[in-house]
């Protein structure tokens, strides 16, 4: 039994290091706002979890388990509300996702290219 | 590099944000210097309080660093003199930890070894804090108190009339409040854990007054500017600070008439290791009360002031 | 595995940071930061069971709390700084 937890947790483990490194990275290279919105708030709002779930499987049962669950409850409860208000606050500042035509170069107004 | 970046950077906003990243593996150095309770305050309080106050101060004034017009060769010289002076002090301490160092050979055994048995709660951290050395913590509190008390006197709490509680600059981010609505007492709840469980575990009065205060300052943010003033007016505060100074001052002055010595515990109950819980709990709840209240009040004279004409 | 784990979230704390640095808006740094909050609940919880450190679920979640608090506070100063009133579209009711 505690073979296939283990394994499982380092399955975890690795899924969410490999998401949080993807998120990172797509943190740094996509082009606008609100893909980088997109990238780091998808993957990180998985990973975290995975990473939270590794943990709390390699944890006898106990009150820290416990306060791992909480620690996923909340980070699951506030990160996705973090990351829409800052998108609906960045549309309020006027920023515009960068749109890209068939025929035209890249650039919508406004758009926040590195 | 953190804080290179942060003197460098003329964006007084990207540097507040900095200083936040900056705050935070601070507490991560700490955490790993098992200084817990440190961490707990210092994420606490620089990564949330600090962030919001400074913010609240750079809405009132510009947001890009003036440059500086000439050189001052004479600071420069003299911060570095200072630095060096510094340093070739520290060369000479003792090691981190060191055993042999004195500040590790007079009262320190004392406590670690019978810290346990008199105090009896396992935060070691805590009974130093609140029973050892009770007469110090008295003293930060009235610093904190004083803190308070120069803001109030310096900037006062203004009713801004542009303030309408309940109408929220942040209308329309309905995700947002609906969140936070079922957040805040959560962050209550979480403060209440970490005043009464500082006896255990990290915790204590100075954290959990910051941690109050910072689910009444989400409140203000997200629910419009002084809908938290409406809630806990500033009047209950000013008592409120009063009362956390008065409860400390208190529990020492009962231990006097009890004919020891200020802030003696022992005598508040039957027998002396419940006198000392007793004790510290209420001491903890002054320190509690008296941070929550200031740090609010803080809050309020920040963000009450107009924005400059 | 666990120590692959943190570095992972090690290596994704520098991307956040550099992103901080950089980003040409102040919406970038915002969500930089708040990243690198996230990553650092992570780090915490984390490394803390692999160190043995002492109560480090209870500073995993306070700073979990307060990156959402710092993050919103960012937001509401810089975005929403204005009164209501002085906006043109009109006030919508929550």
């Amino acid at each position: 039994m505690t073979a296939i937890l283990e394994l499982l947790s380092g399955l975890c483990l690795f899924l969410g290091g490999v998401l949080c490194v993807t998120g990172g990275v797509g943190l740094l290279r996509m082009p606008d706002f609100f893909a980088r919105v997109h990238a780091s708030g998808v993957t990180e709002t998985l990973a975290a979890p995975l990473l939270l779930i590794g943990l709390l499987l390699q944890m006898e049962l106990s009150l820290d388990s416990v306060k791992v669950i909480m620690i996923m409850i909340l980070v699951l409860a506030t990160n996705p509300t973090a990351t829409h208000a800052m998108a609906k606050a960045t549309l309020h500042g006027g920023q515009r996702p960068l749109v890209f035509d068939n025929d035209q170069d890249a650039g919508g107004e406004g758009s926040s290219k590195p | 590099m953190i804080a290179v970046a942060a003197i460098r950077l003329s964006d007084l906003f990207a540097v507040v944000m900095l200083f936040g990243v900056y705050s935070l593996l601070t507490a991560a150095v700490f955490m790993d210097l098992d200084a817990v309770d440190v961490a707990f305050t210092e994420a606490a309080v620089g990564a949330g309080v600090t962030t919001v106050l400074m913010l609240a101060s750079l809405h009132l004034t510009k947001r890009w660093e003036a440059l500086p017009r000439r050189h001052h060769f004479l600071g420069l010289l003299v911060v570095g003199v200072t630095g060096a002076a510094l340093v070739y002090a520290v060369l000479d301490a003792p090691l981190l930890g060191d055993p042999s160092a004195p500040v590790h050979q007079h009262v320190t055994p004392r406590y670690i070894e019978q810290g346990q048995a008199e105090v009896g709660m396992p935060n070691l951290v805590t009974a130093v804090l609140a029973s050892y050395r009770g007469y110090d913590t008295f003293g930060e509190t009235v610093v904190i108190f004083t803190a308070g008390l120069a803001v109030l006197l310096l900037l006062g709490i203004q009713d801004d009339p542009r303030m309408r509680p309940g109408v929220s600059a942040i209308g329309d981010q309905v995700v947002l409040r609906s969140v936070v609505k079922v957040l805040i007492p959560l962050i209550l709840l979480y403060g209440l854990y970490v005043q009464f469980h500082g006896d255990f575990g990290a915790g204590g009065g100075f954290q959990a007054g910051v941690i109050f205060a910072t689910a009444f300052v989400l409140y203000d943010l997200v629910f419009g500017d002084g809908s938290a003033r409406a809630v806990v007016p500033p009047g209950w505060l000013h008592r409120l600070a009063a009362l956390g100074v008065l409860i400390y001052g208190g529990v020492g002055v009962v231990s006097m008439l009890a004919g020891r010595p200020f802030l003696d515990y022992s005598v508040l109950a039957h027998d002396p290791v419940h006198g000392q819980h007793l004790g510290v709990l209420l001491v903890e709840l002054g320190v509690g009360i008296a941070v929550f209240s200031v740090v609010l009040l803080i809050f309020y004279a920040f963000s009450g002031r107009s924005h400059r004409r | 595995m666990l120590t692959a784990a943190i570095v992972a979230i090690l290596v994704t704390m520098l991307l956040a940071l550099i992103r901080t640095f950089l980003g040409p808006t102040e919406y970038d740094r915002m969500l930089a930061a708040n990243s690198f909050g996230t990553k650092t609940v992570l780090l915490i919880a984390l490394a803390g069971y692999a160190l043995s450190w002492n109560s480090f679920l209870d500073v995993a979640l306070l700073y979990a709390l307060l990156n959402f608090v710092g993050t919103i506070a960012v937001m509401r100063f810089f975005e929403y700084r204005n009164a209501p009133e002085e906006r043109d579209d009109p006030e919508s009711a929550v």
